[in-house]
């Protein structure tokens, strides 16, 4: 299984791989607890969001919303703009972005090669912000398309059919799924299907938690809740600060060699948390979790390297996962 | 029994400007009522009239959101950490 057609038919299909150095230890005689990572960096554009971008752009094909050289306009800081800006180029579209000033330069250069165009948000309004600009343009120019992926059915469909199933089939033993929390999607679409599927299945919510900045509403009422989010989905949710998130992305490379973003270590933070517990309770437990993109976009950050201080600091006031 | 509670900026107004209080309850409904007692106003930007946690608004234990803990009935105890935080729309999608 290594040849496609085009890149497009190259999405999804990634690697399960299971982590014993991270694993926690559990005494003699109890059932193991092992924990099993999604490698979703390997995808076309290397993040997860390669999955809902071509659901979504699919879909709208489908219905008649996209033509051939259609506009199709999202707010997005950085996979799905990116995943987007791909399946866009490929298929004959012109995308415009509207991201937070606040994003790494990693990102505006990779949507600028794929021939995106961006629109800056207030960094101070964060990604609240670009999604009521976004709106705002939608209503400028109708003749746009917006995908929207924080209220597009497809984007968790994605997940449904094709995340989902595979995890399935690659750990049919698994008790719980750890992902991030943005657009809820990844959540929502995985999360469903292995209801479904697994009894007593636990689906857990890694949310990073960010510098104050990111937070600067003037109002509570201004806050922002996904369409696509349904609480009932989730088992639990964490929130995961910006400390513990970079102490995990630095473990998982050191200890089994796995290059991820900080979202990530937001994630295996909460899985490892799931996980000591299971072996507090001496339960058996398959933990699998999602890395939703590689550490590459991220360098410019310098959190890579220097005291976990530095790495705060660094990271602070900035969008990291 | 004292329970550190970390306040949201946009809500500093109600503690004079601190970002960290502390309080005391055994379950969040109580803490909140008695921070409501020092720092007034507060709880109503919380919780709604109905008894409920206002949609817009995240409340965590010890990292954990509460929303799947028992949410106002949620046990607390000595030493635990309480973080409130609006929702937002998350980072890098």
């Amino acid at each position: 299984m290594a040849r496609y057609e085009s890149l497009l038919d190259a999405c999804g299909g990634t690697p399960l791989v299971g982590l014993p150095r991270l694993s926690p230890v559990v005494p003699d005689g109890a059932p193991p607890v092992r924990l099993w990572a999604k490698l979703e960096d390997r995808n076309p554009t290397g993040s997860v969001k390669d999955r809902p971008a071509l659901y979504m752009i699919r879909e709208a094909e489908r219905a008649g919303r996209l033509r051939p050289g259609a506009t199709i306009l999202e707010p997005t800081s950085g996979n799905t703009g990116i995943a987007l800006a791909m399946v866009a180029k490929l298929r004959g579209y012109r995308l415009v972005c509207v991201m937070p000033e606040n994003v790494s330069d990693e990102r505006v250069q990779l949507l600028r090669m794929y021939g995106a165009e961006i629109i800056f948000s207030s960094a101070a309004g964060g990604s609240n912000q670009a999604v009521a600009t976004a709106k705002q343009i939608a209503a400028e120019h109708p003749d746009w398309v917006m995908l929207y992926q924080y209220g597009n059915e497809a984007n968790a469909r994605a997940h449904y059919e094709t995340t989902g199933p595979e995890l399935l089939e690659d750990l049919p033993t698994i008790t719980h799924f750890v992902a991030g929390l943005g657009t809820t999607g990844t959540l929502m679409g995985i999360g469903r299907y292995l209801r479904e599927k697994v009894e007593g299945i636990e689906i857990i919510a890694a949310e990073p938690r960010y510098g104050e900045l990111v937070y600067g509403l003037r109002n509570i009422d201004e806050g922002y809740v996904p369409e696509l989010y349904d609480a009932s989905v989730l088992t639990r949710r964490f929130s995961v600060g910006t400390r513990d998130a970079v102490l995990r992305t630095r473990q998982l490379i050191e200890v089994e060699g796995i290059f991820a973003g900080f979202s990530t270590g937001a994630v295996l933070h909460a899985a490892l948390a799931v996980a000591k517990q299971a072996v507090r309770e001496g339960r058996r437990a398959d933990v699998a979790f999602l890395v939703a993109d590689a550490g590459w976009k991220y360098l410019s950050t310098g959190a890579y390297t220097g005291t976990l201080d530095e790495a705060e600091d660094a990271l602070d006031g900035q969008l990291w996962a | 029994m004292a329970i550190e509670v970390r306040i949201p900026t946009i809500l500093r107004s109600y503690t004079g400007g601190a970002k960290i209080i502390e309080g005391s309850g055994d379950t969040l409904d109580a803490l909140l009522s008695d921070l409501d007692s020092r720092h007034e106003g507060l709880r109503a930007r919380l919780v709604t009239e109905q008894g409920a946690l206002h949609r817009f608004v995240n409340v965590y234990v010890n990292d954990e959101d509460v929303r799947f803990l028992g949410a106002l009935d949620t046990k607390l105890a000595d030493g635990d950490s309480v973080t409130i935080l609006p929702a937002v729309a998350g980072g890098s999608r």
